[in-house]
């Protein structure tokens, strides 16, 4: 038997190296994890010369629940609901994934009712996740009434989704084959008579506030740079690739349920600073707008779930399913051995991309627009550590 | 001309500003368009969805008996192991050996309101309610027992 020494002092095995992460003079600070600019639990080691930055290392694993573990011990119905507590600002996007991809596999028919709904509901959760993060957001660069502002549209959305799904955060609507429940018979009235004029007559309100603001202009107006090549080879998606010029929009590159049906622009800037990256959710807000309004009188009448049996068994093999959440690209990949449970469950979320590029897109610039890249980089800390 | 672009630069930064300002005043002197909600006071009239999850129940009737056969559908279905049903066997009027419920338990303190149970359910005995105060001293006090004392299963519900 050898001891680990003579092991490691032979020429013929592989030395143990060490990289420094920092060198011996250099001045660090940490942002987070609890810091109310990361959003979340995300922890920055940030690598400073003065003022200038040097370098910036996430740190993460704070709120890691291993939800792609946990995955492999739950059917095909339960493990929808887990997954809303990864991008929880667009979950049912996220239940979306995963109910397709069941579908897709075991290849149900999905009524088109169902298929409406679902969409109209995605809309809806984009349109409230970019409100969100346009408060935050501003929030983050020390403005805070628009906050307010944004919570009150988004006030009356969650009580659109209370009524029908019964939740207004983690709602698990979306099962394999369908919807958990037909539409409250309020919803078509509230969405189309109620929430969709109130939100049309408020924006103008956030340009006024914010898009105009001088302030707001000077800290991202060239902030934060990301060119189209880097976009791509970071991986990056969503709004976030977007605003670099790059054509990512699954919507419109592999579209799913009535995606085809419907008219809608995919927004794109060039520019690639963050304010490029706020214009681009800006105007996806009124894309989603327009969407909602091609569906809401149209939804057709029929069964609101298809009949499915009442244990799911994938066949054996491995499936792939994207969708566009409000972030991004979901990708879920699941390995079957045909039993009930998964084999082996893999989220491609698109928080971990954008963030990998955060290192990039500061090195060279102020702290103060550390914050601004961050805020525009819309991450979700739980969709980052899953 | 480099004075010229300064002062209308300043120009538009003043009148960005004040666009800003405007909005805000006229919030601060309409103060009817402010829809703030404070919770405690308005106890008296506040209304939950119909269908807001809130904790599962096992509604009974007037003569204390529920749908709940026993079957464990819901305990299958529950992702993280909230419900435990203990069954017990009856011996009916004919002489026969039936399955029914002895104690339908549910932990609201593990529970996730993902409505996966009420779905299961083949007899609809369980369904969702819409309170919402939860909060009690003692953690051990939201294992709740779903059917009450001397409850049995309605006549024809199989």
């Amino acid at each position: 038997m050898y001891h680990i020494n003579e092991l490691l002092n032979s020429d013929n095995t592989l030395k143990p190296s060490f990289v420094a992460m920092k060198e011996s003079d250099d001045y660090t600070i940490n942002i987070g994890p609890q810091h109310p600019a990361t959003h979340g639990v995300l922890h920055l080691v940030i690598t400073l010369n003065g003022e200038t930055i040097k370098k910036v290392d996430p740190d993460l694993g704070f709120i890691h629940r291993s939800i792609e573990k946990m995955c492999e011990s739950l059917s095909y119905r339960q493990y929808i609901y887990v997954t809303s507590r990864m991008d929880y600002l667009s979950s049912h996007i996220n239940n979306h994934a995963c109910a397709l991809l069941v579908e897709k596999a075991l290849q149900v028919e999905v009524p088109e009712r169902a298929q409406y709904i679902r969409v109209i509901m995605d809309e809806l959760t984009r349109i409230a996740s970019h409100l969100l993060w346009w408060g935050a957001m501003a929030m983050d660069m020390g403005a805070f009434t628009p906050y307010f502002y944004a919570f009150r549209e988004r006030e009356l959305l969650t009580e659109i989704m209370e009524d029908t799904c019964g939740a207004r955060l983690t709602m698990n609507y979306m099962v394999p084959g369908g919807v958990m429940h037909d539409p409250h018979e309020t919803f078509v009235h509230r969405v189309s008579k109620e929430f969709l004029p109130l939100l049309k007559s408020k924006l103008h309100e956030y340009e006024e506030l914010v898009t105009g603001n001088i302030i707001f202009q000077n800290r991202v107006n060239g902030v934060g740079l990301l060119t189209y090549e880097d976009a791509i080879s970071y991986g990056c998606s969503g709004p976030t690739a977007r605003a670099s010029g790059v054509h990512c929009d699954i919507r419109k590159l592999y579209p799913y349920d009535v995606y085809n049906k419907v008219q809608f622009e995919e927004v794109i800037e060039t520019a690639g600073d963050s304010m490029a990256r706020y214009m681009v959710r800006m105007n996806e807000i009124k894309q989603s707008i327009s969407i909602i309004e091609q569906l809401i009188n149209n939804i057709p009448e029929g069964d609101f779930q298809a009949k499915t049996k009442a244990v799911l068994k994938l066949p054996k093999g491995e499936f792939y399913q994207r969708v566009e959440t409000a972030r991004g690209e979901l990708g879920v990949f699941v390995v079957s051995e045909g039993g009930t449970t998964p084999y082996r469950i893999k989220f491609r979320s698109p928080g971990f991309s954008n963030l990998s590029c955060l290192d990039h897109i500061t090195k060279g610039s102020k702290i103060g627009d550390l914050v601004a890249s961050m805020g525009t980089l819309d991450l979700v800390i739980p969709d980052i550590d899953r | 001309m480099y004075i010229v672009d300064y002062i209308k630069e300043v120009a538009s930064a003043v009148k960005s500003l004040a666009t800003g300002m405007k909005l805000t005043g006229y919030y601060f002197t309409h103060p009817k368009e402010i829809i703030t909600q404070e919770y405690p006071d308005n106890r008296a009239t506040l209304k939950m969805a119909d269908r807001f999850k809130g904790e599962v129940i096992m509604p009974h009737d007037e003569n204390n008996e529920h749908a709940c056969t026993g079957c464990t559908s819901c305990e299958l279905a529950c992702p993280n192991g909230s419900i435990k049903v203990i069954t017990k066997f009856e011996v009916n009027a004919e002489g026969k050996k039936k399955k029914a419920v002895d104690q339908h338990i549910y932990h609201l303190d593990m529970c996730t309101m993902c409505n996966l149970c009420i779905e299961a359910c083949p007899t609809d005995a369980i369904k969702m309610a819409n309170t919402f105060e939860h909060s009690v001293p003692d953690r051990n006090m939201l294992i709740k027992r779903l059917n009450n004392n001397g409850s049995k299963i309605r006549e024809g519900v199989e």
